[in-house]
């Protein structure tokens, strides 16, 4: 019997997906032995022109990581969801946008402006020069993609099977997926995250929690943290109820608040809103302007609550600052 | 500018394209080779809270987040102006050379090596880690798998994740190791000191016993004399840590050395329409363009730029190979691009050496980690050597200690000058009138720029890999009349 075919592909990525599947050590070759890999060009030498000529859903599995910043990503997105029967959204940049979606926060333009032109070690020449998609050389014209004004995540671009969160995704997690489907067992329902617990960040969290309520809240540099009770407790923002576990709580345990890469729980919609309601439990006033004072104190609530799902949030971006 | 998407592996490998023009008479035009993506990291962190830079700017690039953690970490200490505690330096630095010895062995023996250990001219489908393994037999394989895990292993003792560290902050770490977890961690510095003097017995073996190598290196078209620059401690010996940066000329004479804080007056970067990477070249010299000598302000920051920006290697037994390479290569500085691969196991080894100091040191254990800082935050600028080159975070602040300001010159970008001439000169060196364009083209090509590591290399550690390349070969007209591609 033919193997089933997988195929890896990043898009707007920093690489760390891709060192989270190899990090699955010998059990890669388990992969390799199991699947027949049809694309993953970071390790294999397919082209998009190969991609291009296989069959619609010829390709069994698809695990694509990344988010969608420019026209080249989109168009591999398309392409790959047209060959793949389940596609993946792996990893946080895939799964929520990830912190590339940060730039949903601020504009293209003010982008292109402080790279190109004001930043301090630029040599700007003739007013600014920017990259152009099309630029006509005297031996020719060359191209390069077009960079988006808006990260998205992969599922507001093409249709998604499976989320597989994190950032990235722990390798034994990244094992169990592939186990699950070498299994055979029937694929769960589309729209299902894999590679990850039903719970949060604290239930996996051994720090303890008291029902402390907080006058205020310091930033992580600012104290030095008891090592055995719970970070928010502390007055430290930490993420871990607005997390879906699966990470097994890895920076609260190296004294370190959790920063959400799981993304928001299950059934949750909006990390940051989940953030909010979960902040309001531990804030120890009654009084409105008190609770205000005391929630000002958070240093960059936006960027903090949001910082791996923004493309994904309910504010998707943001489009004056 | 990092902002870039910078990581050239994702670059390189998935998304990277070199266009090579002919002219009528069938020889080399020009050679553009292009980056086409930009994330915008200086841009978009601005408003975060400073202290979250080293968590944030870990994800520009998976393959090296240890280097933008500890660059962050630094710039964000000398923003708050806050010394931290020694045992947290030495942390920081036990966890920086773990990860170099690691790194630089993924690329000596998955990519930059097979070329060389398997040769040059092989067929392809052996120029990887496979064909390195059926070489030099099932043992080295079975090593190289193991000093990755156990490089793993430490970096995840030490910086709570191996993909995305998160415990260096300003004023120093939020974990320190007990007297079980330095025992286990020497054991691993131990094993790495050995292998790093195995990997240099097994580049003298292959490569360097065998003539036909050692002619490659030295050939003129992989040999640019352009400047080189690199971080060095108070006696100019090579740190990846911590120092100042010093840069040659090509005749090996220091032409600068400056505190991170300074590094504006040294180095600019070159706008490109058809590019969204920037072009790093040394301010004073100027930017002169795709060309060689000391009127041109280009300069490389690779193992090989390090070593000849030194004096001397931190370690006993790295420096003995240290002397033995520039006798062997006929004095400093070296300006061969391929005996970056020679450089790049020096480093391993001094790297392992240095872990294995700093394991040593009875400070390591301590529990003064962190120093909180109480003086109103400003501006700071941290540099640390990638394995990839000389990496700059500068950082400016308001007084609550926000980001306003950021820019960020990352690894791989100092090279991509050096990088776009050494294709250049590769592809004149092997397209002249009347040749038939082959895939070996294409291997020397690859050759001419995997000696950099620009960050590709990641995920071909244990899987055969090779990198996917397309070059387009275009006429006169600017017609593609050729697409050579792998396979
Ligand atoms: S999810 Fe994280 S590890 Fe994966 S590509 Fe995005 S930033 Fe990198
Ligand atoms: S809030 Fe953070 S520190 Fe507290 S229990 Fe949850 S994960 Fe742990
Ligand atoms: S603790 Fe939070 S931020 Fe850290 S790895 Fe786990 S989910 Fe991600």
């Amino acid at each position: 019997m033919a193997k089933p075919k997988l195929a890896l592909y990043w898009a707007s990525s920093c690489g760390g997906c891709e060192i989270a599947v190899l990090d699955i050590q010998e059990k890669i070759l388990d992969v390799a032995n199991a699947f027949d890999i049809v694309f993953w060009p970071v390790a294999m030498d397919f082209k998009y022109d190969d991609v291009r000529k296989m069959e619609d859903k010829s390709i069994d599995l698809c695990l694509f990581n990344g988010a969608i910043r420019n026209s080249e990503n989109a168009e591999l997105a398309h392409l790959l969801r047209a060959k793949s029967k389940a596609l993946v959204a792996f990893g946080s940049c895939a799964h929520e946008g990830c912190i590339p979606a940060l730039a949903n926060l601020t504009t293209k333009d003010a982008i292109l402006k402080w790279v190109y032109k004001d930043s301090p070690s630029t040599v700007s020449l003739n007013g600014g020069v920017y990259p152009q998609t099309h630029t006509k050389m005297p031996e020719g014209e060359i191209e390069i993609p077009e960079m988006w004004g808006t990260v998205k995540s992969l599922d507001q671009v093409i249709d998604v099977d499976y989320y597989v969160p994190g950032c990235p995704p722990q390798p034994f997690q990244i094992w169990n997926v592939i186990e699950y489907i070498l299994s055979g067992k029937p694929l769960p329902p589309k729209g299902s995250v894999l590679g990850a617990d039903d719970k949060t960040c604290c239930d996996e969290c051994p720090r303890e929690r008291k029902e402390k309520k907080i006058k205020k809240f310091f930033r992580p540099y600012e104290i030095l943290p008891d090592p055995n009770e719970c970070l928010l407790d502390q007055g430290i923002i930490c993420m871990g109820p607005a997390t879906r576990s699966g990470c097994g709580a890895l920076c609260t345990k190296a004294n370190m608040p959790c920063r959400g890469c799981y993304g928001a729980p299950p059934n949750v919609v909006d990390q940051g809103a989940k953030m909010v309601s979960a902040l309001s439990s531990v804030v120890d006033s009654q009084d409105p302007n008190e609770i205000d004072e005391i929630l000002n104190q958070i240093a960059d609530p936006l960027g903090t609550f949001y910082r791996f799902s923004m493309a994904h949030s309910i504010l998707k971006r943001v489009d004056k600052i | 500018m990092k902002q870039i998407k910078i990581d050239p592996i994702t670059r390189l490998e998935g998304h990277g394209k070199i266009d090579i023009f002919l002219n009528d008479d069938g020889e080399v035009a020009n050679t553009y080779f292009q980056i086409p993506e930009l994330r915008g990291f200086e841009q978009f962190c601005v408003g975060r809270p400073v202290e979250e830079m080293p968590r944030i700017t870990t994800r520009i690039c998976g393959v090296c987040p240890e280097a933008h953690h500890m660059a962050s970490a630094k710039a964000c200490d000398a923003v708050f102006h806050v010394e931290i505690p020694p045992t947290a330096k030495k942390l920081r630095e036990l966890l920086y050379n773990v990860f170099y010895a690691g790194d630089h062995t993924t690329h000596f023996y998955a990519l930059g090596g097979p070329d060389f250990v398997v040769g040059p001219d092989a067929p392809k489908a052996q120029r990887n880690i496979l064909g390195v393994v059926a070489k030099v037999g099932l043992e080295v394989g079975g090593k190289v798998i193991e000093m990755r895990r156990r490089t793993q292993e430490v970096i995840k003792i030490l910086g709570g994740k191996n993909t995305h560290q998160v415990t260096s902050l300003p004023g120093g770490v939020s974990k320190g190791i007990n007297e079980e977890e330095r025992k286990l961690i020497e054991e691993h510095c131990k094993w790495f000191v050995d292998f790093g003097k195995f990997t240099i017995q097994v580049f003298n073996d292959i490569v360097l016993k065998n003539k036909a190598y050692v002619d490659l290196i030295l050939s003129d078209m992989f040999s640019m004399k352009i400047y080189s620059m690199g971080l060095v401690d108070e006696k100019n010996r090579v740190n990846f840590y911590d120092g100042k940066v010093r840069v040659v000329d090509p005749d090996g004479k220091e032409f600068v050395k400056y505190s991170p804080n300074d590094y504006l007056d040294v180095v600019s970067e070159h706008v490109e329409p058809w590019t969204y990477l920037k072009f790093p070249f040394l301010k004073k010299v100027g930017w002169k363009g795709f060309v060689e000598g000391k009127d041109s302000g280009i300069y490389r920051a690779t193992p090989l730029s390090r070593l000849n920006a030194a004096d001397g290697m931190p370690t006993p037994a790295a420096q003995e190979e240290y002397d033995r390479m520039y006798k062997t290569l006929g004095g400093k500085p070296v300006h061969a691009t391929l005996a970056t691969h020679w450089a790049r196991t020096i480093e391993l080894l001094s790297a392992a050496e240095m872990a294995l100091d700093l394991v040593r040191d009875p400070e390591i254990t301590g529990t003064n980690i962190r120093a909180i800082p109480t003086a109103t935050p400003t501006e700071g600028v941290g540099i640390v050597e990638a394995p990839r080159g000389t990496l700059t975070h500068h950082y400016i602040t308001d007084e609550k200690g926000i980001l306003r300001k950021a820019n960020l010159i990352v690894g791989t970008t100092n090279n991509y000058a050096p990088i776009s001439l050494s294709i250049n000169k590769a592809a004149r060196g092997l397209i002249k009138k009347g040749t038939t364009v082959t895939d070996g083209i294409l291997n020397t090509v690859e050759m001419a720029f995997r000696a950099y590591d620009p960050c590709f290399g990641c995920a071909t550690h244990t899987l055969p890999g090779q990198m996917p390349l397309v070059v387009n070969i275009r006429n006169k007209d600017g017609e593609i009349i050729q697409e050579i591609k792998r396979n």
